[in-house]
């Protein structure tokens, strides 16, 4: 039941693939659900959803496309290898392939996601050296960009004001952090934030929101790192 | 020698782009470069009146892209020096009349008989901006020390440095007023170049003999007119201090040395 829908980070938006077995009004409560829960993250993404060899009318892929517009999602394409899917996808004028559609805002610049290897000889490393998805960005992210993703983001460079990043895992900046940036945006309470100087416009974790204390401006930049703690958040150096 | 296209842009507008553009075609011409400026705000254009030129003008670059007079007729020749030209914007038309093409096929005829082309751009990210930029071998960003004059100027710095062919960017820092630096009311060059963290080619003191010379239509002389002789130097290769940026970045030092206490 938990895992008839999935999502992941991919150069085009978020995928969401779906259990081609699972009954269909229950992952489209499901789905729509748990946007509802992010409404925050998914508020403006574009979406491909993968549905398989699930074959899908035109009025059933109507109604979810109605329900994502609801909440401002922007589906941009359905995968599929049902004929009868397929078509309905197409009279509804969405793409069928990802190369129909271009990357994300903000992604382009990205280096695209590398998709685990495969066929790792299994208990032979951690799931640490596995480790997790995230996407690195070497540049500066300057005003007006919109970093979206259900992974971590790594910037090497600033992210200047008016720049924001939006992650369902941990942020982490080398350089100095000024925009705004939200981790764990999915929920996840644990989500950190790094950066070499921070000083957000604005800084969330979850669903809590913080801003940075009016400091003096000349004050020498240290690395520091944001967490949750007692239901607040909390900077503190970055010295161990 | 290929001579060498130099869009001026900012993204905000008000910051001195056509004041900038005209003032450094007159500089570069009386270091006895060959130059052309071209007006790109199509619909709103001014650049002929900063440089005096208005009561010449026949034929328009929206004249010439649509083949009503050759790029020759359109040029506008200055009085005051013999290798400046002007081709002026078009009044009644928008900026939709041309292209990124037809600025790079104007850009690429006019290239081997100039030093330098100025391309003014309109303030904006929209249609404007892009045929501005298109024949761009370099860019220089126009600002004023304040923070939504940056913030602009950061975006518009972003979309160059992710265009298909990343172009050269360098910063002209517009109006600025070292008292006020000094007292920390105002944004310093420091800050500034922090934040946007591009290379400086010049800065333009607050001066009023500016207002003074753009309505007469002719070169600013005093404190400005030195400093936009400066970074015509600088664009022509020329080491060139930096006269105003010297003094308050030694305040700066010593204000950091105390507040890091």
């Amino acid at each position: 039941m938990q895992d008839q829908v999935e999502f992941k980070g991919i150069r085009e938006g978020i995928l969401i693939t779906i259990d081609p077995e699972a009954e269909w009004g229950d992952v489209l409560s499901d789905l729509t659900a748990r946007i509802d829960n992010q409404a925050a993250f998914f508020r403006g993404a574009t979406i491909v959803l993968q549905l398989g060899k699930r074959a899908v009318q035109r009025p059933e892929l109507a109604r979810l496309l109605n329900r994502l517009r609801e909440r401002d999602v922007n589906l941009a394409s359905v995968l599929s290898t049902s004929a009868t899917t397929q078509g309905a996808t197409r009279q509804l004028g969405l793409a069928l392939d990802l190369s129909e559609i271009g990357p994300a805002e903000g992604v382009r610049q990205a280096t695209p996601q590398i998709e685990r290897p495969p066929e790792y000889p299994e208990k032979m490393f951690d799931d640490e050296i596995v480790g997790s998805e995230g996407i690195l960005i070497r540049r500066t992210l300057r005003g007006g960009r919109v970093i979206r993703t259900p992974g971590h983001v790594v910037v090497v460079g600033d992210v200047n004001p008016g720049a924001e990043i939006i992650a369902g895992g941990d942020i982490v900046v080398w350089g100095r952090l000024r925009g705004v940036v939200h981790a764990g945006a999915m929920g996840d309470e644990s989500c950190v934030i790094c950066a070499l100087d921070l000083q957000p416009t604005q800084l969330r974790i979850s669903s809590l929101i913080s801003v940075s204390p009016p400091t003096n401006k000349r004050r020498k930049p240290r690395p520091e790192r944001a967490y949750i703690q007692d239901g607040q958040i909390k900077a503190e150096d970055w010295n161990h | 020698m290929s001579g060498r296209v130099i869009t001026v842009t900012s993204g905000k507008g008000g910051v001195g782009k056509t004041t900038t553009t005209a003032n450094l075609a007159m500089a570069l011409a009386s270091l006895e470069k060959r130059i052309i400026a071209i007006d790109a705000d199509i619909g709103l254009r001014n650049l002929d009146l900063v440089m005096g030129l208005e009561n010449r003008i026949v034929y328009d670059l929206v004249d010439v892209v649509e083949g009503r007079c050759t790029l020759r007729q359109a040029m506008v020749k200055h009085k005051g020096y013999p290798y400046l030209y002007l081709i002026p914007a078009s009044q009644t038309r928008d900026k939709t009349a041309i292209t990124p093409q037809n600025m790079r096929a104007v850009a690429m005829e006019l290239k081997d008989s100039y030093d330098f082309i100025l391309v003014d751009s309109p303030a904006g990210i929209e249609w404007g901006f892009k045929n501005a930029i298109a024949p761009a071998d370099e860019v220089l960003i126009v600002t004023n020390p304040d923070v939504s004059a940056v913030r602009d100027a950061d975006r518009i710095i972003g979309l160059i440095e992710t265009h298909d062919v990343p172009i050269p960017v360098r910063l002209v820092i517009n109006r600025l007023k070292s008292g006020m630096v000094r007292k920390g009311e105002m944004l310093s060059v420091d800050d500034i170049i922090g934040l946007l963290s591009i290379r400086l080619v010049g800065v333009i003191p607050e001066d009023e003999n500016v207002l003074r010379s753009s309505n007469q239509g002719v070169a600013v002389a005093g404190p400005a007119g030195q400093a936009f002789l400066n970074l015509a130097r600088r664009l022509d290769g020329e080491q060139v201090p930096f006269q105003s940026l010297e003094i308050t970045s030694l305040m700066d030092r010593f204000r950091r040395l105390f507040n890091n206490r």
